[in-house]
């Protein structure tokens, strides 16, 4: 049998029995209780400490809920959400099935097209199942030969529950408690999956590992989950790509994802998020609200975030550190852009507990049409932090009349030898600089698009070489239009 | 074929009537200078010339390379042939020099139906002049102008024209904030692009400038209209005896 025809066969295989029948019978009723925590738990076959850990953080979470305390502090603005209305596991709503890429919006496949990304992977993105299925199968085989020779992890949460019970053990709620807030107990009492990387000893991860099939492949996975861990001395680089079909409700997407560095281990997180954001009136979109902390345990370690925000309607989101170990780093990189209705309230958060531990915040907020751009970022330096350094640069440019852009810093020092540095910046793109542009012979909207890849830049390379572009292509499409 | 011809140009800013009938015309490789007292509508000229947007045209005619100019885009004029070495060049945080002139250069090129020029071949254009305006290779990955003293905007100025090779050049002010040695180096630069092709329209304050790019004419701006024109002679007339002495001629000049 040529190899061909083994991928077409396993394409077949993995329709008959691994995609659609699957989330039909898989689907729970809507609604959220003790039964269908239980529920969960068994259709994933999970052993008993999962199920304890999901039912404490379910009845942490329905006492918020009766408290009604959901965070309000952030600077958005949305409905009640029903959190009975919800069907968890499952898609919340089942769309049909698009046969070919003929059926898919032209709108979306322009935007597909636009981001140069190749057809068999514009299928992918549409929720077209056959090719999804057998791309992301053939994609994760060849990684994982690959990756088992290095020794290193990467996985299924679920399969790391069944085949890696003692490190999930160990490492699970261990940076986010369920307890921490509203939507990381929701989160642990329902996540249905995510992915788990574990990178032992002295081990340089061969390659850099992304989730950006897997997520879309699904579509429904609105509640995952990432646990990270890099063993002593061990070096890791984790991309995240989001995008999310079209459609007119808004959807709840509440994430978590928590990093372990051991001593002298570097972890190296970055996103670009590019959701759903709504369409020009506002309608629909994606409540992007996720919890991403990660934890310098060790001496020496180092953790770096890196985020492009384009997407979502209301993003609420602080990826942080805790600088525990000495001598330990926290960064943060931020591009968030919000267009049209957008709203983002997004920072970070670096603590620092180990002596002279290090955290760099840089974070570049662009807004455009109506859209509300906050910064929220804390910076907290403990008793023992002796000779803690912080640096933190926050800049804000607006587009337009209408939109609006707030930073809201906090900075707690309770050591005298700390050193803090904190710049920031708002300004409206020049027409000055557009015309010095145009007047040497480039259009007024590729003059928009550099002079906000110019701003981003000190982001943007922080970020690996291929996402580096498609962020550069993302903040274009994403602005189109906002420029007369 | 003239390669600029303005006719009765009149326009506004914020309502207010700046230029009030200006006539003139620019031929293929002449050098034109025009001078004038402060707020006599010099850069307006330039900036209209330039296609910038916040100028309201209210009158008159302008005709680049056999083209309606008022027509065009900023980016239009520019694709056309069309330079301003601007009087306060524009800082653009984040794009290095090199990145910015090779995207103009191709955005020219293409509008021309030329190939573009990818790096390799882009980059040792770049280096040749910016050795002819006496520019260290350190500017090359500078982000546009930031940081660059007063002197170094305007040879980048330089630098960028002789990249782009125009078929008209505006320099507004360029001589402003310049020390002697500078000037020297940015007059090189613009005599070396001197040819029978290529124009130049010369703005400016100070005669000074107009002792190292000798004009083929001069012109006198007071008041939004061009009061006298002559040969670089008139220059040193001005110098001598200040702007004062041409307000009291009539109007209506004509080269």
């Amino acid at each position: 049998m040529s190899t061909v025809e083994q991928l077409q066969d396993l394409t077949k295989q993995e329709y008959k029995w691994g995609f659609v029948t699957a989330v039909e019978e898989d689907r729970l009723p809507a609604g959220l209780n003790e039964e269908i925590i239980r529920a969960i738990a068994q259709k994933k076959d999970e052993p008993e400490f999962m199920l304890e850990w999901r039912l404490k953080a379910y009845r942490y979470w329905a006492s918020q809920e009766k408290a009604q305390a959901e965070p309000k502090w952030a600077n958005v603005k949305f409905p009640p959400i029903d959190y009975q209305a919800i069907t968890y596991y499952s898609a919340p709503k089942q769309k049909t099935e698009l046969k070919s890429l003929d059926e898919v919006d032209p709108e979306i496949l322009e935007t597909y097209s636009k981001l140069g990304i190749p057809l068999h992977e514009q299928k992918l993105l549409a929720g077209v199942a056959v090719d999804a299925v057998f791309d992301s199968v053939s994609v994760a085989t060849t990684f994982k030969a690959k990756l088992a020779e290095a020794g290193v992890i990467f996985c299924s949460f679920s399969e790391a529950v069944k085949n890696h019970p003692e490190l999930v053990k160990k490492y699970l709620g261990s940076v986010v408690p369920y307890t921490d807030n509203f939507y990381a107990a929701l989160n642990s009492a329902v996540f249905s999956d995510g992915s788990f990387v574990y990178v032992p000893k002295g081990v340089r991860c061969p390659m850099e590992l992304s989730t950006y099939f897997r997520i879309n492949a699904q579509n429904t996975g609105q509640f995952e989950r990432t646990l990270i861990v890099a063993d002593e001395g061990a070096y890791v680089s984790y991309l995240e790509g989001c995008t999310a079909p079209v459609r007119d409700e808004n959807q709840l997407h509440a994430a978590v994802v928590e990093l372990i560095a051991h001593d002298n281990a570097t972890i190296k997180y970055s996103t670009v998020q590019n959701w759903y954001p709504g369409d020009k009136e506002g309608k629909g979109g994606i409540y992007n609200f996720v919890t991403k902390r990660g934890k310098c345990l060790g001496k020496n370690s180092k953790i770096s975030w890196t985020q492009v925000e384009t997407g979502s309607a209301i993003t609420w989101k602080y990826p942080s550190c805790i600088l525990q170990g000495d001598n330990s780093v926290g960064e943060f990189y931020s591009v968030a852009l919000t267009n049209n209705y957008q709203q983002a309230d997004t920072g970070t958060k670096m603590i620092h507990l180990g002596k002279n531990t290090r955290s760099t915040i840089v974070s570049k907020g662009i807004s455009a049409g109506h859209g509300q751009n906050t910064y929220r970022g804390m910076v907290k330096i403990l008793k023992g932090a002796h000779g803690a350094r912080n640096y933190t640069q926050c800049d804000s440019l607006l587009i337009g009349d209408k939109c609006g852009a707030h930073t809201f810093p906090y900075i707690e020092v309770k050591n005298a030898s700390a050193r803090m540095e904190h710049e920031a910046s708002t300004s409206k793109i020049g027409e000055d600089q557009i015309f010095y542009l145009q007047q040497r012979g480039i259009s007024r909207e590729e003059c928009v698009s550099m002079i906000i890849n110019g701003f981003c830049k000190a982001v943007f390379r922080e970020l690996p070489m291929e996402f580096a572009v498609e962020a550069q292509k993302l903040l274009s499409i994403s602005l189109e239009g906002s420029v007369g | 074929m003239s390669l600029l011809d303005i006719k009765n140009l009149h326009a506004s800013v914020n309502g207010v009537e700046i230029l009030k009938g200006i006539n003139l015309t620019i031929n293929p490789g002449e050098v034109h200078s025009i001078m004038g007292p402060n707020g006599s509508g010099k850069s307006t000229l330039a900036g209209v010339l330039a296609r910038r947007e916040s100028y309201e045209i209210t009158q008159g005619q302008v005709t680049f390379n056999g083209k309606d100019l008022l027509e065009m885009k900023p980016e239009e004029a520019a694709c056309e042939g069309l330079f301003l070495a601007f009087q306060y060049p524009v800082e653009i945080p984040g794009i290095s020099n090199a990145y910015f002139l090779r995207t103009a250069l191709n955005a020219i090129r293409k509008y021309r139906g030329e190939e573009e020029l990818d790096a390799m071949d882009f980059l040792p254009l770049l280096r040749e002049k910016m050795r002819l305006l006496e520019m260290d290779d350190k500017f090359l990955n500078r982000p546009v102008n930031e940081g660059f003293s007063g002197g170094e905007k305007k040879r980048n100025e330089i630098v960028q024209m002789a990249v782009l090779e125009p078929m008209l050049a505006v320099l507004d002010e360029t001589d402003s904030g310049l020390d002697i040695d500078a000037l020297k180096v940015v007059a090189n630069g613009v005599n070396s692009m001197r040819s029978t092709e290529r124009s130049f329209l010369v703005v400016t304050h100070y005669q000074r400038l107009l002792n190292y790019i000798v004009p083929d004419y001069v012109h006198v701006l007071v008041n939004g209209r061009i009061v006298k024109s002559g040969g670089p002679e008139l220059a040193l007339e001005l110098e001598e005896k200040g702007y004062s002495w041409t307000e009291a001629e009539p109007a209506g000049a004509r080269r």
